[in-house]
């Protein structure tokens, strides 16, 4: 079976330790996570992480299958990048003296519809929001001019299809009252 | 002193009583009507153990010799009456001993709760003394677990604790509690949990793959069950024998659905798996419709997953979806607690006989008889066999014993002899192969079913693993009879050195001691035979001993296990040599 890449969302309780046994669902099968979100969702105190992994679509059934099973967690989804809209995030710090010396520095930052977010005497910053491959494009153009620390974040992610958490809320707000 | 009727009184009431942590854990035990631990003490567990003291008029504690052997006591005393075992340890050491309990209770389905000791909350991360991430450790082999570090959590954690280890598909659950959360006072009071947001034990019934389901079953010309723990987790086998009779439908067993079908039944077609019968094996290639109940293809009963009943529709009753297509693809999946969804099957289904099918089951077993079954329980060579050991066990028990079997070679032929004519009378490491597992899992059982013999069945290499347990059962005096069937080898590795490594017996071959002196060094009736025609009056006499009895029969050095399906091979090129 073919290798994808796939998006899986998890809708959990904010619970200590439970990071770990998410992980621990991949390490136990030898699958690497390319990258892993956790944040709040769109349910007040149910939290969201969004992991992406390059694997067949039997074992990633298989994964959240395992993830739904976990106590804490309140339903697990799986997508193909084509049902989601995904983004990264990404901040590179340059020496300030380069944004006065090179003159392309500020062509790239326009051309790239990136944000300058600092500035001081000594480094500026710039973000950027984006595709994998846009910010590695802009990552590309800035890495001869020389970076003094770049970041990129995890894949943040919405689906095109539904994922029923409207039913899920309710769910919740019976068992709640 | 107060009575526990007003101790468990003035918790029910709605007030509060305000009460240190480590009593609250005490009394959360008998809230959940646990009346019966096992443990090890160390430091920081002690406020609990100071509060066991004070109440052991209500709850009874267990010392045994090794933390290993109180999550296997546990265990066994969960497998034998259906209850949650619940097994205690102090931190760092205490707490790691736990770990092998753990992950068979994990894999084998065993409803348990395991409370660990941990250093204060404050001294959390500074590698305090005796200090261990025990919650990180025990993650993957948990059903759920939680590090309580305030006195305030306890009722509502162990709630949870017991709610969640025994509902839907079981397992074991650990919760550690800090020093300062022992020592603080909280208000307390006590609540069964009775539902968790975030988790559905059990899957909604769809009514439609019910009705599909007895459709095929209806028109199936060769139908076979194969059944597993789920029937006796689930209490259905009431239901599961009125399907078999009624459709008259063969059925076959996995390791652990052992026993949740009287062994004697017409319709009883034995064991699937490497060690398994010839006819259930050979004919899972053969059916046209393979009918999984509570069982979860492990690769041990399906052997190459590429040529397992690839002719056949299958149907799967389980109660955890993530069971689903794990291994075996379904053609119909019935999701739900099988007693339900069997009891909703019964009634489509139409009164069968396959008489011409059941045939075919008898001819293969006549094979097996010949080419195996005749060898292994009536010996025409000199040297005894295990097989002949269960046949007298059987006998002299009136097939009505526990049987708790270790791993390895005297474990499968445990499985494939042993008679049973009640449920859970069937206890063994089955999932996660646990050497050692049988002394201890034999204390819980028979502190579980006192009224019943419980007979361990351990090979002297298993036996070896927890040997010192031998200790827990002089000093309480637990009668349970222990029969170590001796080849002075670890048979099972022996047997695939054999066959697989051209006899290279690597690290195999024992030297061991002196078993019976071992044994009566506990003051435990000891007994060693050597020949077969002492067998027979051994085995009476350790039936009908009133306290624990302790038998070594000398078997055949290198005698194999057979039928046998090499791994990575298909079913039905299972080996009867």
């Amino acid at each position: 079976m073919e290798k994808k890449t796939f998006t899986i969302s998890v809708y959990s309780e904010n619970n200590v330790g439970l990071l770990n046994r998410i992980s621990g669902i991949f390490l136990k099968r030898h699958i690497n996570i390319e990258s892993l979100n956790v944040s709040e969702s769109e349910i007040e105190n149910v939290f969201r992480f969004v992991i992406v992994v390059h694997t067949t679509e039997n074992w990633v059934k298989r994964i959240v299958g395992q993830l739904e099973k976990q106590i804490d967690v309140i339903r697990a989804f799986y997508h193909v990048d084509k049902e989601t809209i995904y983004q990264e995030s990404a901040i590179f710090k340059i020496s300030s003296d380069l944004f006065f010396d090179e003159g392309q520095i500020e062509t790239i930052i326009k051309d790239s519809n990136s944000s300058i977010v600092s500035v001081s005497r000594d480094f500026f910053v710039i973000a950027k929001t984006g595709r994998r491959s846009e910010i590695q494009e802009l990552y590309d153009e800035l890495q001869p001019f020389g970076i003094m620390q770049f970041v990129r974040s995890g894949r943040i992610s919405v689906s095109k299809p539904q994922m029923k958490i409207s039913s899920l809320l309710q769910e919740f707000q019976t068992i709640t009252h | 002193m107060e009575t526990l009727k007003e101790k468990t009184a003035s918790t029910t009431q709605a007030t509060t009583i305000r009460i240190s942590g480590a009593e609250a854990v005490i009394r959360c035990l008998l809230e959940e009507g646990v009346n019966l631990v096992y443990g090890y003490p160390g430091g920081a567990i002690m406020p609990i153990y100071d509060e066991l003291y004070k109440f052991s008029d209500h709850l009874h504690h267990v010392l045994t010799r090794h933390e290993q052997g109180a999550t296997h006591a546990a265990q066994g005393f969960a497998r034998v009456t259906g209850e949650v075992g619940v097994a205690m340890a102090t931190s760092g050491p205490g707490a790691t001993n736990l770990v092998t309990g753990l992950a068979d209770a994990q894999i084998d389905s065993t409803p348990m709760v395991c409370i660990t000791g941990q250093v204060a909350r404050q001294l959390l991360g500074s590698d305090a003394f005796q200090e261990t991430d025990i919650v990180g450790i025990s993650t993957p082999v948990t059903k759920w677990n939680y590090q309580i570090t305030k006195a305030s959590e306890i009722p509502e954690i162990m709630a949870k604790a017991f709610y969640i280890a025994r509902s839907g598909r079981p397992g074991p659950v650990l919760i550690d509690i800090t020093k300062n959360a022992q020592f603080d006072e909280l208000d307390f009071s006590y609540e069964k949990c009775n539902g968790i947001r975030s988790y559905k034990p059990k899957p909604e019934i769809d009514l439609s793959k019910i009705s599909a389901a007895a459709e095929m079953i209806n028109t199936a010309k060769r139908p076979m069950i194969v059944f597993g723990q789920g029937i006796i987790l689930g209490q259905a086998e009431e239901e599961l024998k009125a399907v078999v009779e009624k459709a008259g439908i063969p059925a076959a067993w996995t390791i652990l659905g052992l026993s949740a079908l009287e062994s004697d039944h017409p319709l009883n077609v034995g064991m699937v798996g490497m060690h398994g019968n010839y006819a259930p094996n050979v004919l899972t290639n053969e059916c046209d419709v393979l009918i999984a109940l509570g069982m979860r293809f492990d690769d041990r009963v399906t052997g190459n997953l590429n040529t397992y009943a690839r002719q056949a529709k299958v149907i799967h009753f389980e109660i955890d979806p993530a069971e689903i297509d794990k291994n075996v693809k379904t053609d119909i999946a019935v999701l739900g607690d099988v007693k339900e969804t069997l009891e909703l099957l019964l009634p489509l289904l139409e009164p069968n006989s396959h008489n011409n099918w059941l045939e075919e089951f008898k001819k293969k077993d006549a094979i097996e008889f010949d080419k195996v079954i005749k060898n292994d329980l009536f010996p025409e060579k000199e040297g005894l066999t295990m097989g002949e050991v269960l046949g007298q066990i059987n006998r002299a028990s009136n097939h009505e014993a526990v049987i708790v079997s270790d791993v390895g070679q005297h474990q499968m032929i445990a499985c494939r002899y042993a008679k049973f004519r009640q449920s859970k009378s069937n206890i063994t490491s089955g999932g996660l192969g646990t050497m050692g597992f049988a002394l201890p899992a034999a204390i819980g059982a028979k502190m579980g079913a006192p009224d019943r013999e419980v007979v361990a069945i351990i090979g002297d290499g298993g036996y070896q693993m927890t040997i010192q347990e031998l200790g827990t059962i002089f000093q309480t005096r637990t009668p349970v009879k222990i029969v170590v069937l001796n080849n002075d080898f670890l048979g099972m590795v022996r047997q695939w050195q054999q066959l697989f490594f051209d006899k290279r017996y690597a690290s195999t071959e024992l030297t061991n001691p002196d078993f019976v002196t071992i044994a009566q060094g506990y003051n435990i009736n000891a007994r060693r035979v050597t020949k077969r025609e002492d067998l027979a009056a051994a085995v009476d006499e350790m039936i009908a001993s009133k306290e624990a009895y302790f038998l070594e029969v000398c078997v055949e050095k290198e005698d194999n296990v057979f039928p046998m399906i090499p791994s990575g091979a298909s079913v039905s090129d299972i080996r009867l040599s």
